[in-house]
């Protein structure tokens, strides 16, 4: 018998059961002479309660202490302890059913703690990430060194590979994990994506705030969205088969040579990935501006363009700011596109028509080859992306508390 | 007089001033629009002619040496050049199941292999001279013709071009966006419901809507570590598995969930609560009888988004494992699978030029996919959304 199988055969039997039992908790509230306190169904949900709840807590407690490895409980002792459970909670709770019991107030106090518990299941994501990403970092960073990391410049984690395969040679050069020209990659690949996206974004949102009709703007806008909801891994199969290959013959024709997996390519196909992201917060922040600041203007005389460029933007300005920070995260911790376009080996360099890799690159080649989980090059994936995500945290934190003191200025 | 000419051109350089800059919006939105028409275009015609496959009408001859495995026997010399070598494969385990053929023969139209297909389509290929004079005349025979590409619907990934096709990655989809639906729908709403509905108003509950607004905009790779890191090596989940995949989507997924929720919850009139609570409902019954359901179409509409986000996402899939080779669908979720995306990612990096067509149409094949998913979301906004 599989899992699936024997998953399905409980559900098969626990789902009767819990009606029988709802259906008997609801009829038991009826039966005398009293008016019940609370309407029959929740007496039937208390039952179930009843029935369910101690029984599930018991065997998350045995699979927690297994899992951390603690204690591990005998599955026949455990599935015994919970059936046993179970039906001592199920008796409980039925002989407990009398009209003066304030079923209602039990079973949404119940209700109550689940919806807390489930907005603690965002909070534990959080905290699995950090915890995830920096356990394995600082293995990662005794092994390295943090400062090697951070300020070297050679990334050649070729010998650690023969290492992490159960080859490791003496005498083969010692790996290097310098971090810099990883981040240089980075950071051009990020600046180019923005020199398209920023422009292209804040004018088309000026277009459809400022100048657009409303239809025109209602056709418009999901035009442009259109862009943000294409997959990534679509944006990166367009970059490397047709964008790159015209990119290479544009260089050529000006007498330049670039590489196939310039950086220049992903740059400029992630930008157009960003400017539905701009344009809509930018056109958000810029409707946000009130009316009555472009009217005093444009009743002193000024043009449109005059009005826009001297009292909307400024006034939009945060929140445009913080719009391109957002993006800026977006563009850093972006993957498909330069998993697919961008170069495999780090380069520092200030020419954006030779190959250069990203931190997302690196990643996700460190992760996809077939490497013992502790070797040094898995292990690097984690130190980057302990970095990607401070890099991240902190631009999206700086650009949410800019955006919400822009909007209480003028709400 | 010179005063007022000066004033003249003054104002003739702000108009001129004026119309360059809404030339320059107009050319904004022109240009991200032409962006989009030139990649619509591109992909459409990349992806569009791996709908149809090339066929040979061949003598297929049913022997004994084809049953005992000499599958190369069933075709004459020179059609073994042009006659998929994986379709001749699957003749031994054909004709075990059928044993009554053994003997027999037959003309049957069967599936060339890639360099003849992409011969005929006229996209570069490695067919040397002498099967391009067979191919033209088997062409001129009327024995070779473009068919519908059934393979590409009916079978799984294969390291022959002419024999791969989306099937389990289909499936693995399904699996993983089912998944997704299950551990992130509930937990979306009941957290949406709690903090819009009765969390109290102090730090902790603010920190955590700090945090959900994180959440939504860390990098999906990030996700990806953590499903390896937690799910994989803590609690032991398959490494590939649809199951690991889904669980990872659906942390990625939930804060979308949430805010969309929120949103929803939040445009309900206050009045409507007033009147549950007049006629003496509970603040549950309140929410559970008269809030929820008016705000389901908003919130029905923020999931499909939120789905049809997670279907196309590749990159914490990828590092989860989802990219193996997977030629067979999964039938467990526990199984290793693999979905859309990370299908279009494998064939894109395949040296052989005709995995590109193949990638384009599985790009197409999403893409219609996901607009289905989204029009009917826009679909539901429109026909259910209210004004209060």
């Amino acid at each position: 018998m599989t899992t699936g199988q024997l998953i399905f055969a409980c559900l098969a039997g626990v789902i009767p059961l819990v009606y029988m039992l709802y259906r008997a908790g609801a009829r038991k509230s009826q039966s005398g002479e009293a008016r019940p306190h609370s309407q029959p169904a929740y007496y039937g949900w208390y039952t179930v309660i009843g029935m369910t709840l101690p029984a599930i807590g018991v065997a998350l407690v045995a699979s927690i202490l297994h899992l951390t490895g603690l204690y591990s409980v005998p599955a026949s002792m455990l599935i015994t302890a919970v059936l046993a459970l179970g039906a001592a909670g199920a008796w409980m709770a039925l002989r407990a059913i009398h009209p003066a019991l304030r079923a209602r107030n039990y079973v949404e106090s119940t209700i109550h703690w689940l919806l807390i518990a489930a907005s603690l299941v965002s909070i534990l994501t959080t905290l699995g990430i950090v915890l995830s990403v920096l356990f394995e970092a600082m293995q990662f960073f005794k092994m390295v060194g943090f400062w090697n990391f951070i300020t070297g410049t050679e990334w050649e984690p070729d010998t650690a590979f023969l290492a992490g395969a159960g080859r490791g040679v003496e005498g083969v050069a010692e790996a290097k994990f310098g971090s810099l020209p990883i981040f240089a990659g980075t950071f051009m690949i990020t600046a180019i994506a923005m020199l398209v996206a920023i422009p292209i974004g804040l004018f088309s949102a000026i277009y459809m705030s400022e100048y657009a009709s409303r239809r025109l703007r209602g056709w418009l806008k999901p035009a442009l969205e259109v862009l943000a909801g294409i997959p990534t891994v679509v944006y990166g199969f367009f970059a490397a088969i047709t964008v790159s290959p015209l990119v290479v013959r544009a260089a050529e024709s000006m007498g330049l040579h670039a590489e196939y997996t310039n950086a220049l390519t992903p740059g400029l196909v992630m930008g157009v990935m960003i400017i539905p992201f701009i344009s809509s917060l930018s056109d958000d922040v810029i409707n946000a501006v009130p009316q009555a600041m472009r009217d005093g203007s444009l009743a002193l005389g000024t043009t449109n363009a005059e009005t826009i460029r001297y009292v909307v933007l400024p006034a939009a300005l945060p929140g445009i700011v913080a719009a391109s920070l957002l993006a800026i995260s977006r563009a850093v911790g972006e993957t498909m596109i330069v998993v697919m376009a961008a170069g495999l080996r780090p380069n520092l360099t200030w020419n954006p028509l030779e190959g250069m890799t990203t931190v997302t690159v690196r990643i996700v080649d460190a992760l996809t080859g077939d490497q013992a989980f502790d070797s040094p090059l898995t292990l690097s994936a984690f130190g980057l992306g302990l970095v990607l995500l401070l890099l991240t945290l902190m631009l999206n934190l700086i650009s949410i508390s800019v955006i919400r003191r822009f909007r209480e200025k003028y709400e | 007089m010179s005063s007022r000419t000066t004033e003249k051109k003054k104002l003739a350089r702000r108009y001129g001033r004026e119309k360059r800059f809404k030339a320059m919006c107009i050319g904004s939105i022109a240009i991200a629009l032409l962006f989009l028409a030139l990649f619509f275009a591109d992909l459409i015609g990349k992806g569009y002619s791996a709908f149809v496959q090339a066929e040979i009408l061949a003598e297929i001859d049913y022997s004994e040496a084809v049953r005992d495995g000499k599958y190369k026997m069933a075709v004459d010399k020179q059609m073994r050049k042009i006659v998929s070598r994986g379709w001749l494969r699957t003749l031994p385990l054909h004709l075990e199941d059928h044993p009554e053929l053994v003997g027999t023969q037959e003309a049957k139209w069967v599936v060339a292999i890639s360099d003849v297909d992409q011969y005929l389509k006229g996209r570069p290929h490695k067919l040397k001279p002498k099967y391009r004079k067979l191919v033209d005349e088997l062409k001129a025979e009327g024995k070779l013709r473009l068919a519908f590409n059934s393979y590409l619907f009916t079978r799984g990934d294969s390291k022959m071009p002419e024999l791969a096709g989306i099937k389990s990655a289909v499936i693995g989809t399904i699996y993983v966006l089912l998944l997704t639906m299950l551990f992130s729908l509930p937990i979306g709403i009941m957290t949406a419901i709690y903090l819009e509905e009765f969390a109290p108003d102090n730090r902790f509950i603010r920190m955590i809507e700090v945090n959900i607004n994180n959440l939504a905009a860390i990098p999906s790779i990030l996700f990806g570590l953590l499903g390896l890191a937690i799910f994989i090596g803590f609690f032991g989940v398959p490494r590939s598995s649809a199951l690991v995949g889904g669980l990872t989507l659906s942390l990625m997924t939930l804060p979308v969930i949430i805010i969309s929720a929120r949103v929803a919850l939040e445009s309900v009139p206050e009045s409507i609560r007033e009147a549950a609570f007049g006629v003496g409902s509970s603040p549950l019954q309140t929410v559970w009888h008269h809030v929820l359901p008016l705000a389901m179409p908003g919130i029905l509409t923020g999931s499909i988004i939120g789905l049809a986000r997670a279907m196309g996402e590749t990159a914490p899939l990828i590092i989860v494992g989802m990219i193996a080779y997977i030629p067979d669908a999964p039938s467990s979720i526990l199984e290793a699978a693999t979905v859309l995306p990370a299908q279009i990612y494998t064939w894109a990096g395949e040296p052989m030029r005709a995995y590109a067509e193949r990638t384009a149409a599985g790009i197409l094949i999403l893409l219609v996919v996901m607009i289905c998913l989204n029009g009917t979301a826009i679909w539901l906004r429109k026909r259910y959304e209210r004004r209060w």
